[in-house]
């Protein structure tokens, strides 16, 4: 292993994040802060509760999967894309680095942005509402397991992306919506049966209601079937980073 | 000893359909300086790409010192260091962060000693702290030098390392590849300065249209190769070449002053026996005389254009 090698990428990373610090986590702050002023104070105060959960807490564990999702796919794609875009992914591609080291290097340090960010609004969260954590360990595990697999899922994009529009199109076109509609904001058990089933195929389901058992004990779907989808994802994220490497798509001519 | 890079029968064909390389062969030897040359799109660009590991090869195999490119990468791109014909560089990271970070990128520990001299080699200690983006073209192009010395390379690749650099900093930058070449280091450089390589290289490929024309000592290309010239200075000027000469190959040049015929040095007959013979019949006297042994760029020229 080339630890040095896979250090210098992940410290790479993490010093670009540095220099955009403010954009990188003050808007997600600001912008979690506005649905719970929306949603939590406008909406919540005609909800009052879900299953026993006060509505605003209720959203909680939906808006940090949202900001982890979308952050963990921005930081991963944008990470591999700029290299290849102006040019100075000929000194990765040259290096003694293996494709599981610079995976290692990107990912990681992708991830590691959103489970920070991700921390940072859960903190922001407790200024709003009530919070309660019952299963601390499953909700970190479920927390780091979905940022590594979505920032591999982005890695992907950054590397099949040949331009912006690309880079942008996924994350807004199929994430945002799959969260939105992925149970973020309310239980799917309000779902007509029918539209139910239909969202049982939406694989942000699983992650919501997984995360949220981890809160609130309360889940849409079974927590085995929540973390074994998350693992069926991260594997198959992982096995298309692997073919990558091993034909050389799109990085190497 | 074994060659330092040994390239056999390697193929490049693009996605494309082009072919960019057709079956070249190549030995680097240890601690010289190749110089590749050949007209745009020749396939130098690519072959450096297909050594270092940033083009997949489509046929043929090469191994650096040994190494494979495809199962021992690590040992063989240890040995690389590439400087390569785009810039690309970060924009803002510093000078020193992005030289660092080549090193840290080759597995070794950090050694602020040894960037600090290769940024005081290259003249760029003083702008150690600057952000890359705030450096002129030239600057950048050594900041890419520095980040391939960073992790003490023993090849060092330079793709046209001297474009867009001015003539004061060329100077120094050969004087900093003698000295590295002197220190044991490889290097293999591409440039259309012919001049460069006639004054820098040992031995001299040439490469068009993906094949590799001729490889040889640089001096014993000139021989072999070169054209000699014959210059003869005449008593009396001339306005033109005298009908009895029609069968040599000559050129009048300054306002008439002087005759020059052309000649292979390698042939048989050079013609000069029945060039002189045919001058005296025709009664042309010359005061002078003079031969010239061709340029690489002549040479050059000359290959390129048979193809
Ligand atoms: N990524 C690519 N896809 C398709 N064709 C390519 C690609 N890169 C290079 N080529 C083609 O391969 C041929 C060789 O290109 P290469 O860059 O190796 O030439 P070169 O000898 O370095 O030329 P130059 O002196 O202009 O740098 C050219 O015809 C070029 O158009
Ligand atoms: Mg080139």
């Amino acid at each position: 292993m080339n630890w040095r090698g896979v250090l210098a990428i992940y410290g790479f990373e993490m010093a670009r994040w540095r220099r955009t610090l403010m954009q990188s986590v003050v808007s997600p702050v600001i912008s979690t802060s506005l649905y719970f002023v929306v949603f939590g104070s406008a909406i919540g105060s005609r909800i009052d509760s879900i299953d026993g959960v006060n509505y605003g807490a209720f959203i909680v564990p939906g808006l940090i999967m949202l900001t982890l999702l979308t952050n963990s796919i921005a930081n991963a794609s944008f990470g591999i894309y700029f290299p290849r875009f102006i040019g100075t992914v000929y000194e990765i591609l040259s290096a003694p680095v293996s494709p599981f080291e610079i995976v290692l290097g990107y990912v990681g340090a992708a991830a590691t942005k959103s489970v920070i960010l991700g921390l940072i609004i859960l903190a922001t969260a407790g200024f709003f509402v009530p919070l309660q954590i019952a299963h601390p360990f499953w909700m970190l595990l479920f927390l780091v397991l979905t940022a590594v697999t979505f920032s591999l899922f982005g890695f992907l994009i950054g590397i099949w992306a040949d331009n912006f529009e690309k880079l942008q199109a996924i994350p807004l076109l199929v994430i945002t919506p799959l969260t939105f509609l992925g149970g973020s904001f309310y239980s799917i058990g309000v779902l007509p049966p029918f539209w139910r089933k239909v969202t049982l195929f939406n694989p942000v389901v699983y992650l919501i209601s997984g995360f949220r058992w981890s809160f609130y004990n309360i889940a849409d779907v079974s927590v085995a079937l929540s973390l074994g989808m998350t693992a069926v994802f991260l594997a198959i994220c992982a096995f298309l980073v692997w073919r990558v490497f091993k034909t050389g798509y799109r990085l190497k001519t | 000893m074994h060659p330092i890079i040994s390239v056999s029968n390697v193929t490049k064909k693009y996605a494309s359909g082009l072919v960019a390389l057709n079956g070249v062969s190549l030995d680097i030897e240890r601690g010289e300086i190749f110089a590749l040359l050949g007209p745009n799109g020749a396939g130098k660009t690519t072959l450096i790409g297909i050594i270092c590991g940033i083009v997949n090869a489509s046929g043929g195999t090469v191994a650096v010192d040994g190494h494979g490119i495809g199962k021992d990468y690590r040992a063989a791109r240890s040995l690389i260091g590439l400087v390569p014909q785009e810039l690309a560089t970060d924009t803002f990271e510093t000078v020193w962060n992005t030289v660092s970070f080549s090193r840290g990128l080759f597995g070794l520990p950090p050694s602020p000693a040894h960037i600090a001299k290769v940024l005081k080699d290259l003249s760029l200690l003083d702008r150690r702290n600057s952000k890359i983006l705030t450096l002129s073209g030239g600057m950048k192009r050594r900041v890419m030098i520095a980040k391939a010395l960073a992790h003490e390379p023993q090849i060092l690749f330079l793709d046209e390392p001297t474009a867009g650099v001015d003539v004061e900093l060329r100077k120094s930058m050969w004087d900093l590849i003698r000295q590295l070449n002197a220190s044991g280091v490889t290097i293999i450089l591409t440039t259309h300065y012919i001049e460069e390589a006639e004054e820098m290289a040992g031995r001299i490929g040439v490469i068009n249209k993906g094949e590799i024309v001729v490889v040889e000592e640089k001096a014993e290309l000139i021989r072999k190769l070169g054209r000699k010239q014959l210059t003869l200075d005449l008593q009396k000027r001339l306005d033109a070449i005298p009908e009895g000469l029609d069968g040599h190959p000559l050129a009048l040049a300054a306002d008439g002053r002087q005759l020059i015929y052309t000649y292979d040095s390698k042939s048989e007959r050079t013609g000069i026996a029945s060039l002189l013979k045919d001058l005296s019949e025709a009664g042309i006297r010359f005061k002078d005389l003079s031969t010239q042994q061709s340029s690489l760029e002549d040479i050059f020229v000359g290959l390129v254009s048979q193809k």
